[in-house]
């Protein structure tokens, strides 16, 4: 193999090219990528930076000596599988001989009256994140839309720098891939920290002054002032320039275990934009927008991409997630989203410390805890596929280090 | 080699752990502990740890 090319300069693509090199890959590496910037992490762009305890040299990856020819700031435009090309849109073809697609997601965009004004922000790159920065330093009331984690994360970080904070959302929770048994847990933190919550409600449009963003009007038929919007509505694929590849792009870019698409053994697909069977999904292709899963894909999708396809290995782990609010780490493991019931497992007296499983059937898919890091490796054990819960349960009694007794513990 | 974990930017996601369980442990309270003095034959698995660390809080030294 002598050219390895990479769609997506972020996480998943840096780990790539990362571990090609030390798989011993000595042919070219080209990174293309859409935003000029040399790779960065993105947690922070919603906790740390906007706080201010971070800067935006922070966020930056390592790259250190790493032997890549850089396309930065150049979107791939359209794949041509057939004569094994990627088209830029400065009109450049770059050849491959194998190809590594990670591009990620972007912020769903909103289309409703006033979504243009000045003042209203979306997250997801560094730019948005300073444009957002700005806004919270020089603004008294945000209006978050969403209550995803993004939504969630921003309320927090916003209310530790002293503004008003209101949060809506259609859904009757925040955070809904946690279930809504969870739901209430959520609401009552984001209650005590002073943020104005709204659920069951949507925005119906974004009113301005002078093109600058005032109110917004609810589906309701309530007002809310403010002088920023954020509008986190979740996320769509970055997949446009792979129409009329014949590649398969719902529910993302499909790959068997190994990151390769089913559709072609050259091309391989990482991070947020991939579909990648899940033994805790019962093998479908199952799409997951976390950091440690990009990192993970990157760093097999390398080493495989060198590999003929029946040389080529699985990824086994669970998925990992973790966001962090005011003084709540949580943590999440495997599948939440998939649970038809959430149970409490362990938790202290005081109720700080807290895991619940995320259960269908009789299994458990994954677990939700918070600020209980030291639980987790033990959880990670379990997940690699899907125990039965009463197992679960039997292992945890008899486990000193547990948080709380499952008796005391109640949901 | 040595490893150096960073305190102020580790925030206990374990992917340490969970790719040197032997290295990396968390400790009661939720804090890192780890092996400083590493055998050059885990560098690999060293490196894997760093780029793993959400936080990038790892810094290997030979
Ligand atoms: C604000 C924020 C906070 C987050 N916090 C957490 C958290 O606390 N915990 C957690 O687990 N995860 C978190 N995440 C998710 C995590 O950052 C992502 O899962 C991760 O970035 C995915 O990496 P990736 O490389 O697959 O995709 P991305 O990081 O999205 O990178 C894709 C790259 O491809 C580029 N690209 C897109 N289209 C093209 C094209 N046509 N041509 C060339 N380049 C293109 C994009 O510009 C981008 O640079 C957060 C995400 C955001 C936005
Ligand atoms: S992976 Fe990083 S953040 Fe997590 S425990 Fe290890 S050093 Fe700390």
């Amino acid at each position: 193999m002598r050219r390895l090319v990479i769609v997506g300069a972020s996480l998943g693509g840096l780990r790539a090219a990362q571990s090609a090199r030390t798989a011993g890959h000595d042919g070219g590496i080209v990174m293309v990528g859409r935003e000029s910037h040399l790779p960065y992490t993105r947690p922070p762009l919603s906790k740390e930076l906007l706080k201010g305890t971070q800067e935006i040299e922070d966020s930056a990856l390592a790259v250190g000596e790493l032997d890549v020819e850089w396309r930065l700031g150049v979107p791939a435009t359209a794949l041509d599988r057939e004569r094994r090309r990627v088209h830029l849109a400065d009109g450049t073809d770059v050849p491959y001989d194998r190809l590594i697609i990670a591009t990620g997601c972007r912020a769903r965009p909103w289309t409703g009256p006033g979504a243009t004004l000045a003042g209203v922000h979306t997250l997801r790159d560094l730019e948005d994140a300073v444009a957002l920065r700005e806004a919270l330093r020089s603004s008294g009331r945000l209006l978050i839309v969403g209550a995803g984690f993004i939504g969630c994360e921003v309320a927090a970080s916003a209310r530790e720098l002293g503004l008003d904070v209101t949060l809506v959302d259609i859904a009757a929770h925040p955070l809904l891939p946690f279930g809504p048994e969870l739901g209430e847990r959520w609401a009552a933190m984001h209650r005590d920290h002073g943020v104005d919550l709204r659920l069951g409600v949507g925005i119906a449009a974004l009113v301005g002054r002078d093109g600058r963003v005032s109110r917004a009007e609810l589906t309701d038929g309530t007002t809310i002032e403010a002088d920023a919007v954020l509008l986190a509505l979740g996320s769509v694929l970055n997949t446009d320039w792979l129409a009329g590849s014949g590649l398969e792009l719902n529910p993302g870019v499909v790959c068997d275990a190994t990151l390769t698409t089913v559709a072609d053994p050259d091309i391989l697909a990482a991070g947020d934009v991939a579909a990648v069977p899940l033994a805790l999904a019962a093998g479908a292709p199952t799409r997951v927008e976390h950091w440690t899963t990009a990192a993970e894909h990157g760093q097999l999708a390398g080493r495989n991409a060198l590999l003929d396809p029946a040389d080529r290995s699985a990824h086994t782990t669970p998925p990992y997630f973790w966001s962090d609010q005011y003084d709540a780490k949580i943590q999440a493991l495997g599948c939440p989203a998939l649970a038809e019931r959430i149970e409490l497992l362990e938790q202290t007296p005081e109720g700080d410390r807290w895991v619940a499983a995320c259960v269908a059937g009789e299994r458990m898919l994954g677990i939700v805890g918070v600020n209980a890091a030291r639980r987790l490796p033990w959880y990670r054990r379990q997940l690699t596929s899907p125990p039965p819960l009463a197992q679960v349960r039997d292992e945890l009694a008899a486990d000193p280090k547990r948080l709380g007794a499952p008796a005391e513990a109640s949901a | 080699m040595k490893v150096h974990v960073d305190m102020n930017l580790c925030q206990s996601h374990g992917e340490c752990v969970a790719v040197a369980p032997d290295i990396f442990q968390l400790g009661d309270d939720d804090l890192l502990v780890w092996q400083e003095d590493v055998p050059d034959d885990r560098r690999a698995d060293m490196q894997e740890a760093a780029n793993a660390c959400p936080m990038m809080a790892i810094r290997l030294e030979d």
